[in-house]
C-alpha cells in the first residue's frame, strides 16, 4: 500500500500507541512476576530480578498437577471434539437421509444457546452420574460441538462429490473414506479446529470451578484463583509469574498455529 | 446379445418431473457408444444410473444379461472416468492409481504389473511422485484415465472427460481414449455435449433430448437422415441450415422463407404431400459456389470466416441465416451478392409440425449406392 510519508507517519505513531495500551497489562504482569514484593508494593521500578516468584508459585501451589490436569483435559476435549464432530459434519455431507438440512439448522440453532444456560442440567447429569471430581466429568460435556460441526461441514462440502463416486465405485466403504480420503484432504481444517478446541479448553473457568471440589482434578485456571486469598495481602509477584506459566502454552499454540488458524477460520466462511 | 442392456428405462425426482422417459437401448460388447445433447438433456443421469450411482426409477437395467437395477456399483464391474477426473488431492499419481485396486485388495505384485502396464500405456513414467496440483490438465486427464485402466474393468464410462481441457489437447486426447479402447477392447459409453467429439469417437451415437432418444445410430447415418430437426441441427458444424418451405403448384416451384424459389426438377419429390407445412434443411457444404451461368441465385454475403482450408459464408434468407462451406479460399466481401448453386436434390424435408423427417437429402442415397 502507497500511503504519503506524512499519513504514514501518523497511523504508524497511532498504532504504536495502542498496541503499547493493549499489551502493557501483559508486559506489567510479565515483569512483575521478576519483582520483589516490596518493588511491586511501592510502585517502584525493579531494583533486583528474581526468580523467587516462580519457585514459591510451586512450592506453595501443587501447580504442576494444575498444569498436568489442564493439559490431559485439554488434549482429551480437543481429540472428543475432532473425533464426534467430523463424523457428524460427514454425515451432514455424505450421506443421504430424510430431514437432513433440518437437522442441521437445528444443530446449528444449538449455538445460540449460551453454555451458561445449560450449565445446571449438565451438572445434574455428572452428580447423578457420580463425575464429579473426575476427568470424565470435565471433558465429556464439551465432546459435542455445533460449531465445530458446522466449520467442518462447509470444509468438506468442498470436497467433490465425484470423489465419492469415484470410491463407491472402487467399492469403498462410507467409513473407509472418512479416514483415508476425507480426513487427509481436510487436514487444515482439523489442525484449525483442534487448536481451537484446546486453546478454549484451556481457558475454559466456570466449568472446573462447578464440577471439582478438590485439588486432585482442579485445572490452572482455578488455581491461579487460589493464588489470590481473600484475608490477607496478595502476593502479586506469585500470582503472575502462575499467570505467565499459565499462558505459555497458549502462546506456543499460537506462534506454531496461527497461519494455519486464521486459514482454516477464513476457509469455510468465503464459500 | 449385448454388453448393456436398457429396456424402458425412466428417472423422475419426487415421482413428479420426469428426467429420462422410455430408454430402450442396447450397447454391444466392444462398442465405443456416445451419448450427446445439450446440457439438461439427461445425458449424465443416464450414465449416472448405468454405474449405479443414480436410483433408477424405472425400467431395466442389464449388464452381461443380469438385471443390475440394485446392484452396488462395486459389483457392476466397471471403471467411470469424471469431467474433473476425480483424483484425491493428498495423494500422488502412483498412489491415485493404485486407489481403487487396494480397496479392491488385489495383491502387491499384481498391483505393481498392473500400474507399470498402465503408466506405460499413458506415459506417465516421470510423474508417479507428483501430487495432482503439480500437474498439467492434460496429465490429470491420463492419470484419470490410467486409474480406469487398472481396474480391468470391461466397461468404461466416461463423462465428459475432455471439457476441461483446450482445444489442442482435446483433439489429442480425443485419438488417445479411441486408440486405448481399440486397443483393451473396452465397452465404452462415453457422455459428450461437444457433437465434433461424438461424431469423431464413437461407433455409434445416440441423440438425447429433453430426456427423450432423440435418434441412435452410426454418425455418418445421422449426419446424412437426421431423424428429425433437433438432430438436424445438433450434429455437423456448422449446423445444418433449415428454413420453412412451401411448394407452389403453378410455377412448380420450392419457395423458402419467401425468400429463396427453386425449381422443382425432381421427379421423386412426388410422394411427399403438397399441402403439409415444410421444413427444408441443407447442409453448408451443400451450397456451391457457381458462376453466372451455372448460379441457380444471387445471394448477398453478410459475414465471411476464412479457415484458411475453407471459407464459410453466411446469407440472410429471410428470418433465417444460412451458412455455406466452400474448399479453398474465397475472396468475397461482406454486403457482396454471389452466385450460389442449391439443388433440389440436397435438401432434406421435415414436417414442420412434428419435426420428423419426411425424406432425407437424395445424393446420400446415391452414394451408398455407389459405394455397393
Amino acid at each position: 500500500m502507497s500511503l504519503p510519508i506524512g499519513k504514514k507517519i501518523v497511523f504508524y505513531t497511532l498504532l504504536i500507541i495502542t498496541a503499547a495500551i493493549v499489551f502493557a497489562p501483559t508486559v506489567m504482569a510479565f515483569v512483575m512476576s521478576f519483582m520483589s514484593n516490596k518493588d511491586i508494593m511501592t510502585g517502584s521500578m525493579p531494583s533486583v530480578l528474581t526468580f523467587d516468584n516462580y519457585v514459591k508459585a510451586f512450592n506453595q501451589f501443587p501447580l504442576l498437577q494444575y498444569l498436568f490436569n489442564s493439559f490431559l483435559i485439554s488434549i482429551v476435549i480437543m481429540l472428543g471434539q475432532l473425533i464426534l464432530s467430523s463424523l457428524a459434519a460427514y454425515a451432514f455431507v455424505f450421506l443421504e437421509f430424510k430431514g437432513r438440512d433440518m437437522l442441521f439448522y437445528l444443530f446449528i440453532a444449538t449455538m445460540m444457546v449460551p453454555f451458561e444456560a445449560s450449565v445446571i442440567p449438565n451438572f445434574h447429569t455428572i452428580r447423578d452420574l457420580g463425575w464429579i471430581d473426575t476427568y470424565p466429568g470435565l471433558s465429556v460435556p464439551f465432546f459435542a460441538m455445533a460449531f465445530g460441526t458446522f466449520l467442518l461441514r462447509q470444509n468438506f462440502k468442498q470436497i467433490p462429490k465425484e470423489l465419492r463416486e469415484a470410491s463407491l465405485i472402487t467399492g469403498m466403504g462410507d467409513f473407509k473414506f472418512y479416514l483415508t480420503v476425507v480426513l487427509p484432504v481436510a487436514r487444515t481444517s482439523l489442525v484449525t479446529l483442534g487448536a481451537y478446541g484446546f486453546l478454549t479448553s484451556w481457558n475454559m473457568y466456570l466449568w472446573p470451578l462447578l464440577a471439582t471440589t478438590n485439588d486432585s482434578v482442579r485445572t490452572v485456571q482455578i488455581g491461579l484463583k487460589q493464588l489470590q486469598t481473600q484475608e490477607q495481602l496478595n502476593d502479586w509477584g506469585v500470582i503472575m509469574a502462575g499467570a505467565i506459566i499459565v499462558i505459555i502454552p497458549t502462546l506456543i499454540l499460537l506462534f506454531l498455529g496461527q497461519k494455519q488458524l486464521q486459514k482454516g477460520l477464513t476457509e469455510g466462511a468465503l464459500k | 446379445m449385448g454388453h448393456v442392456e436398457l429396456v424402458d428405462l425412466s428417472k423422475s425426482y419426487d415421482k413428479q418431473k420426469s428426467v429420462l422417459d422410455g430408454i430402450n437401448l442396447t450397447i454391444e460388447e466392444g462398442e465405443f457408444f456416445v451419448l450427446v445433447g445439450p446440457s439438461g438433456s439427461g445425458k449424465s443421469t443416464l450414465l449416472r444410473m448405468i454405474a449405479g450411482l443414480e436410483e433408477i426409477t424405472g425400467g431395466t437395467l442389464k449388464i452381461n444379461n443380469e438385471t443390475v437395477n440394485h446392484l452396488p456399483p462395486k459389483d457392476r464391474n466397471l471403471s467411470m472416468v469424471f469431467q474433473n477426473y476425480a483424483l484425491y488431492p493428498h495423494l500422488n499419481v502412483e498412489q491415485n492409481i493404485l486407489f481403487g485396486l487396494r480397496a479392491k485388495k488385489v495383491s502387491k505384485q499384481e498391483q505393481q504389473e498392473r500400474l507399470m502396464e498402465a503408466v506405460e500405456m499413458m506415459g506417465l513414467g516421470e510423474y508417479l511422485k507428483r501430487k495432482p496440483r503439480e500437474l498439467s490438465g492434460g496429465q490429470r486427464q491420463r492419470v484419470a484415465l490410467a486409474r480406469s485402466i487398472v481396474s480391468q474393468a470391461p466397461l468404461c464410462l466416461m463423462d465428459e472427460p475432455l471439457s476441461n481441457l483446450d482445444a489442442k489437447l482435446r483433439a489429442h486426447m480425443r485419438i488417445e481414449i479411441r486408440r486405448l479402447q481399440k486397443r483393451l477392447g473396452l465397452t465404452m459409453v462415453y457422455v459428450t455435449h461437444d457433437q465434433v467429439e461424438a461424431m469423431t469417437m464413437g461407433d455409434r451415437i445416440m441423440v438425447l433430448n429433453d430426456g427423450k432418444i432423440q435418434q441412435v445410430g452410426k454418425p455418418i447415418h445421422l449426419y446424412n437422415e437426421p431423424a428429425n430437426l433437433f438432430v438436424a441441427s445438433f450434429i455437423g458444424s456448422p449446423k445444418m441450415n433449415l428454413g420453412n418451405a412451401v411448394f407452389v403448384e403453378e410455377s412448380k416451384e420450392l419457395v423458402i422463407e419467401n425468400a429463396l424459389s427453386i425449381k422443382n426438377n425432381s421427379a421423386y419429390l412426388e410422394n411427399i404431400k403438397r399441402t403439409e407445412k415444410l421444413k427444408i434443411g441443407i447442409r453448408a457444404e451443400h451450397i456451391f459456389p457457381a458462376t453466372s451461368e451455372t448460379a441457380t441465385h444471387h445471394l448477398e454475403v453478410v459475414n465471411v470466416e476464412q479457415l484458411g482450408n475453407e471459407t464459410i459464408v453466411a446469407f440472410d434468407i429471410g428470418a433465417e441465416l444460412w451458412t455455406a462451406k466452400w474448399a479453398g479460399q474465397w475472396s468475397v466481401q461482406v454486403g457482396e451478392r454471389v452466385p450460389v448453386k442449391i439443388d433440389m436434390d440436397y435438401l432434406c424435408f421435415f414436417n414442420a409440425k412434428t419435426g420428423d423427417l419426411i425424406r432425407p437429402a437424395h445424393f446420400s442415397k446415391e452414394k451408398e449406392v455407389a459405394a455397393i
